[in-house]
C-alpha cells in the first residue's frame, strides 16, 4: 500500500511544469503542437465561417470586405415562403426521425432473434452477409434499390405475381412512398452493422440470470422481456441520445440521389438546401444561415434529450 | 404463456412458433440482402439486347463479358478506379499514422497537456463548422482542383483518436518504463513497443478509413467536378446511375431516352466493379470491426 502511495506520488513529480519536465517530452509537445494547429486549421477555423451568415457575402471582399447585415439571412429564411425553407427542415426532421425509429427497431430485433440461432455455423455466415450492405456506398446502394424497384424490378414483379396491384407502380413518381423508400434504404443497408454494438451488450449479461429464468419457468418470450430487453437498455439509451443529435444529419446521399421533379416537395433535406443555395447560387450567406440554424436544432436536440434521460433516471451523455 | 416449469420439458407451441418465426424472418433477411447483390452480377455477365427482355434473376441467360469489356474500356471509368485505389492507400496510411500518434501523445501518463489537448478534439465531434465556411476554407487553402483535399481534411478524425487512446490507455506501462529505463526515446517506444502492440486496433482504424475513403463521392462531387483527372470510382458510377434515376419522375421521358442512357449491364458491371474490392475484404477484417466498435463503445 504505502510502496503504491509513493509511486503514486512520484507520478505526480512528474507532471509538474519544469523546464526539465518540457525537454524530457520535447518529442510528445512537438506532435502535439502540429496537431493542434491542424485542429484549429480544418476543424476550428470553419467556425468562424458562421460570421457569413451575418454578412452579404461576397468572395472578392472576404469576411471583412463584405457589408454587415445582422440577421436578414435569418429572416428571409424563416419569412419567406417561396424558398421553403419550413418544409426543407420538415422533411429532414420526419425522414431523420422516420429512419433513427426504424433502423433501431430493425437492429434490435435483428440482434435478439439472431442470439437466439445457437450452432455457430449458421449463425456466423449470417452475421457475415449482414454486414454486407454496410460497406457498400449509397451510390451503389441506391442504384440497386432503383433497379429493384423499377416498374420492371423484382418488387413490381412480385407484387403483381401475387395479384396485390394489376399495373407496374412507379414508386419514385410519389410522394407519398418517398420516405418510407429512404426508410427502407437505411435499415436494409445498415441493420446488420448497427445490431453490432447490440449484440454485444446481449452477450455481456450474465448468463445466470437465463438460467434463473429458466428454472422459475420463464420461456423464451419472457426471458426476452424480462433479461434481454433491460439488459440492453443502457446501449440503447445512449445510442438514442446520440442519434438524436443526427437526425437533422442523416439526409443527404439517399435524398439526393433519388431526388427527382416529381417528389421534389417531400425529398428535399435541409443538406440539399444548403448545398443548393450555397454552392450552387453562390449565395454563402444563406446557405450558412441554414446550417446554423440546423447545428443550433441538434445541439438543442441532444441537451433536451438528456435532460430528459437524467430525469427519468437513464443512461445519459453528460 | 404457459406456468409450468419448462427446464427439461420438450418444445411446447410457443416454441415451435417461435422457432417458425425466427427461421422465416432469417430468410426473408437473408434473401433480402443477398438477391439486389446476385442479380446485379447476374446482370452485368448478361448480353445487353437479351437483358432488356427482363426476367434475369440469380443467373445470366445468355452469358457474356461484353459490359465488363465495355466499362473497362471507359477511360473516365479507369482514372476513377486508379484515383479511388490510390486516395485509399494514401489516405488510410496518412490518416492512420496521424490519429496513432495523436493517440500515443494523448494516452501518455506524463503529458502535460493530455487532458486539453484531448477535450479540444471531443468539441468537434459536436460542433463543426458546415458545409459552406468548409468549402470557403478549402477554396482559400488552395484544396479546390487537388488531390490533397482527399486525403488532408480527413487526416484525423476524433472517433477513431478516441478508439485508439482507449486501446492504448490499456496497455501495460511495464513495457515503456523498462525501454525509457534503456534510454529509448518517445519515438522508438511508439514505433517498436506501443504499434507492435496495436496491431488489432490499427486495423480497425485502417478498415473504416478505408471504407470511408473507397466509398466517398462527396468530396468529389464538390472540389474536383471541373478536373476528369481527379475524378473518383464512385462519382463516375453516380454520373452513369443518375442518368437513369432522374428519369424515372416520369415513365415517358424514359422511354424517349432510352437509347441515350446506359444498359442496365453496363451499370450493372460498373457497380460490381465499384463493390467488389470491398465485397473481398471486409469478411476477413470482421473481428477487427466487432472489437473496434465494442472499444470505440459506439458510432454509426
Amino acid at each position: 500500500m504505502a510502496k503504491s502511495a509513493a509511486s503514486v506520488n512520484a507520478m505526480r513529480r512528474d507532471h509538474k511544469f519544469t523546464w526539465k519536465e518540457i525537454k524530457r517530452q520535447k518529442v510528445l509537445l512537438i506532435i502535439a503542437l502540429a496537431v493542434f494547429i491542424y485542429g484549429i486549421v480544418f476543424y476550428y477555423l470553419p467556425l468562424f465561417g458562421w460570421a457569413m451568415a451575418f454578412i452579404q457575402y461576397k468572395p472578392k471582399g472576404g469576411i471583412f470586405g463584405s457589408a454587415f447585415i445582422g440577421f436578414d439571412k435569418f429572416k428571409f429564411l424563416f419569412t419567406n415562403e417561396s424558398i421553403g425553407f419550413w418544409r426543407v427542415m420538415r422533411n429532414t426532421f420526419c425522414m431523420g426521425a422516420l429512419n433513427l425509429i426504424t433502423s433501431t427497431f430493425m437492429a434490435v430485433l435483428f440482434a435478439i432473434l439472431l442470439n437466439e440461432i445457437k450452432p455457430k455455423i449458421i449463425k456466423k455466415p449470417i452475421q457475415t452477409i449482414s454486414y454486407l450492405p454496410h460497406f457498400l456506398s449509397w451510390i451503389v446502394v441506391v442504384g440497386i434499390l432503383h433497379s429493384a424497384l423499377s416498374s420492371t424490378g423484382i418488387v413490381n414483379e412480385l407484387l403483381m405475381k401475387f395479384g396485390i396491384v394489376d399495373q407496374a407502380i412507379n414508386f419514385f413518381a410519389f410522394p407519398e412512398y418517398f420516405w418510407a423508400i429512404v426508410a427502407f434504404a437505411n435499415v436494409w443497408k445498415e441493420t446488420g452493422w448497427n445490431a453490432i454494438i447490440y449484440l454485444s451488450s446481449i452477450t455481456s449479461i450474465d448468463p445466470t440470470l437465463y438460467e434463473a429464468a429458466s428454472i422459475d419457468g420463464a420461456g423464451r418470450w419472457a426471458k426476452i422481456k424480462y433479461i434481454t430487453l433491460p439488459g440492453i437498455k443502457p446501449t440503447f439509451m445512449i445510442l438514442l441520445l446520440i442519434n438524436v443529435g443526427n437526425i437533422l444529419n442523416a439526409g443527404f446521399e439517399v435524398q439526393y440521389l433519388l431526388g427527382n421533379g416529381l417528389v421534389k416537395k417531400v425529398s428535399e433535406t435541409i443538406d440539399i438546401f444548403v448545398l443548393k443555395w450555397g454552392i450552387s447560387q453562390n449565395d454563402f450567406s444563406l446557405g450558412t444561415a441554414a446550417g446554423i440554424f440546423k447545428s443550433a436544432i441538434s445541439i438543442l436536440l441532444i441537451v433536451l434529450c438528456n435532460a430528459w434521460a437524467k430525469h427519468a433516471g437513464e443512461e445519459r451523455l453528460f | 404463456m404457459e406456468k409450468k416449469i419448462k427446464h427439461k420439458k420438450p418444445l411446447n407451441g410457443w416454441d415451435i412458433a417461435f422457432k417458425i418465426f425466427l427461421a422465416v424472418f432469417m430468410v426473408v433477411f437473408l434473401v433480402a440482402t443477398l438477391y439486389p447483390v446476385i442479380n446485379t452480377v447476374a446482370l452485368s455477365f448478361n448480353d445487353g439486347t437479351d437483358a432488356v427482355r427482363g426476367n434475369i434473376y440469380l443467373w445470366p441467360r445468355v452469358f457474356s463479358t461484353k459490359s465488363y469489356k465495355t466499362v473497362l474500356a471507359m477511360e473516365n471509368l479507369l482514372t476513377g478506379f486508379k484515383i479511388s485505389v490510390f486516395r485509399t492507400v494514401l489516405g488510410t496510411l496518412t490518416s492512420l499514422v496521424a490519429n496513432a500518434l495523436l493517440a500515443f501523445v494523448i494516452s501518455r501518463k506524463r503529458f502535460l497537456f493530455s487532458s486539453q489537448l484531448s477535450f479540444f478534439y471531443v468539441i468537434t465531434m459536436y460542433v463543426n463548422g458546415g458545409l459552406i465556411p468548409t468549402f470557403i476554407l478549402y477554396k482559400n487553402l488552395g484544396l479546390m482542383s487537388s488531390f490533397a483535399v482527399y486525403w488532408v481534411p480527413g487526416l484525423i478524425s476524433a472517433w477513431n483518436m478516441l478508439v485508439l487512446r482507449t486501446y492504448m490507455k490499456g496497455l501495460s506501462e511495464s513495457l515503456e518504463e523498462s525501454a525509457q529505463l534503456d534510454g529509448a526515446g518517445y519515438f522508438t517506444i511508439f514505433t517498436r513497443i506501443i504499434s507492435p502492440l496495436c496491431k488489432p486496433v490499427y486495423a480497425t482504424i485502417a478498415l473504416f478509413v478505408a471504407v470511408g475513403q473507397w466509398n466517398n463521392w462527396f468530396d468529389t462531387m464538390i472540389y474536383n467536378r471541373l478536373d476528369t483527372s481527379l475524378t473518383v470510382l464512385q462519382y463516375e458510377l453516380m454520373k452513369l446511375l443518375s442518368s437513369v434515376m432522374q428519369q424515372s419522375g416520369s415513365a415517358e421521358s424514359a422511354k424517349n431516352s432510352a437509347n441515350t442512357i446506359t444498359p442496365i449491364t453496363v451499370r450493372s458491371a460498373a457497380t460490381v466493379v465499384t463493390m467488389l474490392p470491398i465485397i473481398c475484404v471486409y469478411p476477413f477484417l470482421q473481428r477487427y470491426f466487432v472489437t473496434g466498435l465494442t472499444i470505440g463503445g459506439v458510432k454509426e
